[in-house]
């Protein structure tokens, strides 16, 4: 529970949940984080929006 | 007889040749790295089945001379002892003392319509040019060249954990790249 109100500790399950798989514990206290973090929720897409433009990117050039 | 054209490689050149220079960040290996491919490119071309594209099949050519240059590279002395500290700076910076942001993250608007801004574009490799250079080979080759974790570590004699901790770090940065220099320009 120490890492309930962490946006550092959260930012980093945010972005390794894009490289591994997290674990049921994790996904739990990032949802919860999730749920009164506006800045983490911003944080969440904008990862989601930085690989889809890496991705576009390589088709792009 | 082959399905390749030498002219059809060359059309494909300046494509192979961004990709390389995103990589190695270096337009004289970049070009080395292009000129070989096209070189194997040449000699292989009875393996160029026309089931891929043929800039698939060059792009999958180049991935490895990339590599093998990054390896090479890897095994020169590293002139980036420092980095490390002005990776953390920066996560030091956007959290405060009780890891809450230090200014949360606001809302991108209409990122797809970036996405059809060619002016986006070149923010976005600029962005990416930005980056320490250990987050952006490790950035690189998860985002750009698909490769897994465990792949990435083999490649850059890093422990698993580190490997995240790079490529975390190396989102963050070109996150607040991306927000300083286009999304937060338009609040
Ligand atoms: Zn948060």
């Amino acid at each position: 529970m120490s890492h309930l109100m962490d946006c550092k500790h959260n930012t980093e399950l945010l972005s390794q949940s894009q490289d591994r798989p997290l674990t049921w514990r994790e996904r739990m206290a990032m949802r919860m984080h999730l749920m009164m973090c506006k800045g983490c929720r911003n944080f969440e897409k904008q990862l989601a929006i930085i690989r889809k433009a890496a991705q576009e990117l390589t088709r792009k050039l | 007889m082959s399905a390749i054209d030498p002219d059809d490689l060359q059309q494909h050149r300046s494509y192979l040749l961004r990709y390389a220079i995103l990589q190695l960040r270096d337009p004289h290996l970049a070009e080395d790295a292009v000129q070989e491919t096209l070189i194997a490119a040449i000699e292989g071309r009875s393996k160029f089945t026309a089931q891929s594209s043929l800039r698939t099949w060059l792009v999958g050519i180049l991935k490895h001379k990339i590599l093998d240059m990054l390896r090479k590279r890897a095994r020169e002395p590293q002139l980036n002892v420092a980095e490390g500290e002005d990776e953390n700076e920066l996560v030091d910076a956007l959290f405060k003392e009780n890891g809450r942001w230090a200014s949360p993250p606001q809302t991108w608007n209409e990122p797809e319509q970036a996405m059809e801004n060619a002016h986006f574009w070149e923010v976005f490799e600029q962005c990416n040019r930005h980056m320490p250079l250990n987050s952006a080979r490790a950035f690189m080759m998860r985002e750009f060249m698909e490769m897994t974790t465990d792949e990435i570590c083999q490649e850059l004699s890093i422990s698993t954990t580190n490997c995240w901790v790079i490529l975390h770090r190396a989102r963050l940065a070109l996150r607040e790249c991306l927000d300083l220099n286009w999304f937060g320009n338009a609040r």
